[in-house]
């Protein structure tokens, strides 16, 4: 008793609970945001039951609705856009922390970060006027050179998953970055200093001792990135193409969920539509659990030799 | 820093709750006459400085929903509620929705052929037969049939429609519902549909940004906004069988051509009879409740609704838009008395 | 030199400028992007922008003085929703955290943060406009608010485990109580790492268009009170950037060059403090 009233004295137990409290509302929150879905979206979930999630029509005006292309592309164009900028973002924060001077470095990384402020729709506008020309450009010769694989198949119209790739890869570059760096500054100096004095080069002593004991932090900024690129909407939309259609090509014109919800929604009329809309929601942020949850595993069995 | 930051706080919030005598008054909902609306209400706040109307852009169906569910005084729509729409209207506000005609607007056929910089004359049936995905090149004798003199090359259509729900696709799928029994029963009309060819551009801006840059392709958009931002648009043949061009004109025309103007104004002009008619045009519509619980935002909506049928009518041109036509003003300015 | 070590001092080159062209790739983007704002965007910027209310279409000038204005408020609610909960959540995650419940925590946090802007903006609309049934700064600035917390969290987390352990047992071991030794060592040793998490995050929510399209709406005029409609930067940028009218388009680019300018503002402020404050400033 005596020891409790101490620890209350000293303040542990209140900052215990403050802090518990604040980490609760978090799930309180997502619980209720989730709650708010699911009653909104019961037209649709009573109307089209689980064959929402495999089909394949979205017809307004008929009143049918399927997930499947919006679930596609989703999928697609965050995986191609993690490819892109895993190994981007995880060699600049390697370059900012481990070898540029870091009056520079601080630069850069500040240069960096303004990235993630640029407004979506102003990368969105940017990108139709800007990256899809471009990309019109490279196209022919990716395709020349992997033309033969179904993925880089098929004509160019500059929207594309191909380009909603490579906006997404830009925008989630600033997270990555800048939290890996973080993370890897915050490195023991002695790690680096242990490694180079046993004659290994920079290299492999940033590769083989720094970044896996900053493991945990790169896959946490990796999963911020991942997050965001799912649920990406301005400047997504302007790219893709917003053609609910499946095709195997890269270069084809797609769409994805958070895309269509934004296009679609303030002209929703009907509670059947707007419960398909927020279903979709709903949709992806089932998505999210599964990918977080295979991302977890893949990491849980990787990480064994890392720490913290 | 703890200091500074509540000293920020107190500040905005002093700035913030700088409070006024002012009436405002909510509405949202089309994006097409916006800029006219913008203009109106500018200007009539001028006239009357205690009067602030706030009108915000967030598209027909948004202006439909936000008006059922009481968040904005009024609501603004390019499509016509529909019977359901009123009746559900009716079962959540208890009170009727007026429609009240503001200004028209009109789609319009934009294309880039490379080599090709005349105007395009297009029929029914070759719009039609372009996006349902039945003619595939612009070579087709559909296409070149009323353009004779031009050469139009053996490439592939590229068609590019609105991704987004939107009144300019609910007109546009109106009309060709109108002039194509398949479209009708394949696609049908609505602010978005189940488009069998085509890529989806994001807004006026995203249409007109694909059609701009991708070679041998065409979509629609907004006249007033092919006019402003400069693209060629075709003339589209009318029911009277004569190829239009969509001018101020020939959209009052059309408007015109309706003969007995319902009570409630809900009234599709596409496909108008006239002979110099423009067949792809609508009214855009005030929407705006019967019961207006405060008795000063009725007053301002109503004199407002006076304003905009007389001296709004006179600014419509210098944006572009068409105005309404006599009898129709004349009919809506009956309406007002509605309102109670 | 045996060909092992120059094996691995080629590899140690390759690899080295590989890092520094992805460095310059990153930082290459965003320099393109920023003088394309700063070209077209400082053209027509001028005093008016800062002080004049938005013009309707067809007269030229005016400004976007209620949409700064409006940003301004909207952060700052965002910032009281989501700052308090994302942090305390962070210290409880590093400082105090069961596994099991910790991982629930972590684990819910990646999902909110997947959750699109614009479903945000519904759960604002259906939670606090539709029951009081009309928009207001208050729903926009707690959608942002929600949208921050998951940052908010993950970010505390990581700088507070950052902060070496023998810090934590050497206050301890001088007496503290274990709340003593977060709030007087722990947290002033991340407090770099906080606060730029703290920035990134506002400067994220900041260019936030869609949450804002159904709870803050927008208004045309100044928006007194909390309760009331306002005008918001992004939101402007989003309405003149797709509009058919030059002028606006010109406003579109200084409106993001403003909002730009601001979240530069505010990070070069921070950083001026944390490098005056303190030996753990970068």
């Amino acid at each position: 008793m005596q020891a409790f009233v101490k620890r209350v004295r000293n303040g542990d137990e209140i900052a215990y609970a403050i802090t518990f409290l604040c980490a609760f509302a978090v799930i309180a929150i997502t619980a209720l945001l989730v709650f708010e879905l699911y009653r909104n979206s019961e037209p649709s979930r009573v109307k089209f039951g689980w064959s929402f999630l495999w089909t394949k029509t979205w017809d307004p005006v008929a009143g049918e609705f399927g997930a499947l292309p919006f679930i596609y592309g989703t999928v697609v164009t965050s995986a191609f856009a993690m490819i892109l900028g895993i190994p981007l973002g995880v060699g600049a924060a390697i370059f900012l922390a481990e070898l540029a001077p870091p009056r520079i470095s601080s630069g850069l990384t500040f240069l960096i970060e303004l990235l993630a402020a640029v407004p979506s729709v102003i990368i969105g506008v940017l990108g139709v006027f800007i990256l899809l020309p471009f990309l019109r450009i490279v196209q022919p010769y990716i395709q020349g050179a992997l033309g033969w694989t179904p993925l880089f198949a098929g004509p160019f119209y500059g929207v594309s998953l191909f380009s909603a790739g490579v906006v997404l890869t830009i925008m989630i570059l600033p997270f990555i970055i800048s939290i890996s760096r973080e993370v890897l500054l915050s490195v023991p100096n002695d790690q680096r200093e242990g490694a180079l004095a046993l004659g290994a080069t920079r290299w492999e002593s940033t590769w083989d001792v720094v970044v896996p004991f900053a493991r945990k932090g790169i896959v946490g900024s990796i999963f911020l990135a991942l997050a965001r690129s799912l649920g990406e909407t301005m400047a997504v939309t302007m790219v893709v193409g917003n053609d609910p259609k499946i095709s195997a090509s890269l270069f084809a014109p797609g769409y994805s969920i958070a895309a269509v919800i934004a296009n679609e929604f303030t002209e929703a009329t009907g509670d059947l539509y707007q419960g398909a809309l927020i279903e979709l929601g709903l949709v992806l942020f089932a998505l999210t659990i599964v990918i977080n949850g295979a991302a977890r595993i893949l990491v849980a069995s990787t990480t064994k030799r890392g720490t913290s | 820093m703890t200091r500074n930051t509540i000293g920020a706080i107190i500040g905005i919030a002093l700035l913030a709750g700088a409070a006024s005598a002012q009436t405002l008054i909510n509405g949202a909902g089309a994006t097409f006459p916006y800029p006219m609306y913008s203009k109106w209400f500018d200007s009539y706040h001028k006239k009357f400085p205690t009067i602030q109307f706030n009108y915000n852009s967030i598209g027909s169906g948004g202006g439909i929903q936000q008006v059922t569910a009481g968040t904005v005084d009024f609501g603004a729509s390019d499509g016509p509620m529909n019977d359901t729409q009123i009746k559900d209207f009716k079962d959540k506000r208890g009170a009727e929705i007026l429609h009240f005609p503001t200004v028209l607007g009109a789609d319009v056929p934009v294309y880039n052929i490379p080599g090709v910089s005349s105007q395009l004359n297009f029929t029914p049936e070759a719009l039609a037969g372009i996006f349902l995905g039945q003619i595939k090149k612009w070579n087709d004798p559909a296409i070149t049939g009323p353009n004779p003199g031009v050469k139009l090359p053996a490439n592939d259509i590229v068609v590019v429609h609105r991704s987004e729900g939107s009144g300019t696709t609910y007109c546009w799928t109106d009309y060709l519902s109108k002039i194509s029994k398949e479209w009708e029963t394949k696609v049908g009309r609505g602010t978005s549909v189940q488009w069998p060819v085509g890529l989806g551009g994001k807004g006026n801006e995203g249409v007109s940004g694909q059609i701009k840059q991708q070679p041998n392709s065409m979509g629609y958009v907004e006249l007033i906004y092919a006019v402003q931002s400069k693209m060629t648009y075709g003339k589209v043949k009318n029911a009277a069988g004569n190829f239009v061009n969509a001018t101020l004109e020939s959209v009052t025309e059309a408007a015109g051509s309706v003969k007995d103007m319902p009570d409630d104004f809900r009234v599709s002009i596409t496909n108008a009879p006239g002979k110099g008619a423009y067949p792809v045009a609508t009214f855009t519509w005030l929407l705006i409740p019967t019961k207006i619980a405060d008795p000063v935002k009725k007053k301002a909506i109503t004199d407002f609704l006076h304003w905009m049928l007389t001296e709004g009518q006179t600014m419509t041109a210098a944006l572009d838009y068409a105005p309404l036509p006599k009898p129709v003003i004349a009919k809506e300015t009956k309406a007002i008395a509605k309102i109670n | 030199m045996s060909w092992n070590k120059r094996r691995r001092k080629a590899v140690n080159a390759i690899m080295l400028s590989l890092t520094a062209l992805c460095t310059l790739f990153a930082a290459g983007s965003l320099v393109f992007i920023l003088s394309y704002l700063f070209v077209h965007g400082a053209a027509s910027l001028n005093w008016n922008f800062f002080t004049k209310l938005p013009t309707p279409v067809g007269e030229t000038g005016g400004g976007m003085a209620n949409a700064i204005l409006g940003s301004a408020k909207l952060l700052l609610l965002a910032t009281c929703v989501g700052v308090p909960i994302g942090f305390l959540g962070g210290v409880y995650l590093a400082e105090f955290g069961t596994s099991t419940f910790s991982f629930v925590v972590r684990y819910v946090t990646d999902l909110l943060n997947g959750v699109p802007s614009i479903v945000m903006g519904i759960f604002a609309y259906s939670l606090i406009v539709i029951r009081q049934k009309h928009f207001s700064t208050l729903a926009g600035g707690l959608a942002l608010g929600v949208m921050m917390i998951p940052i908010a969290i993950r970010s505390s987390e990581e700088f507070l485990r950052g902060v070496p352990l023998s810090l934590r047992e050497g206050a301890m071991a001088l007496g503290a109580s274990k709340s003593r030794a977060i709030w007087t060592v722990v947290v002033p040793a991340a407090k770099a790492g906080l606060i730029t998490g703290i920035m990134l995050n506002l400067a994220r929510v900041a260019g936030e268009t869609a949450p804002l399209l159904f709870t803050s709406f927008s208004n045309r005029f100044w928006s007194p009170g909390w309760n009331q409609p306002t005008a918001a930067l992004p939101e402007m940028v989003y309405k003149y950037a797709i509009s058919a009218y030059d002028d606006w388009h010109q406003q579109a680019w200084s409106a993001g060059f403003v909002l730009l300018t601001l979240v530069l503002a505010v990070n070069i402020v921070a950083r001026m403090i944390l490098s005056k404050r303190g030996p753990a400033a970068r």
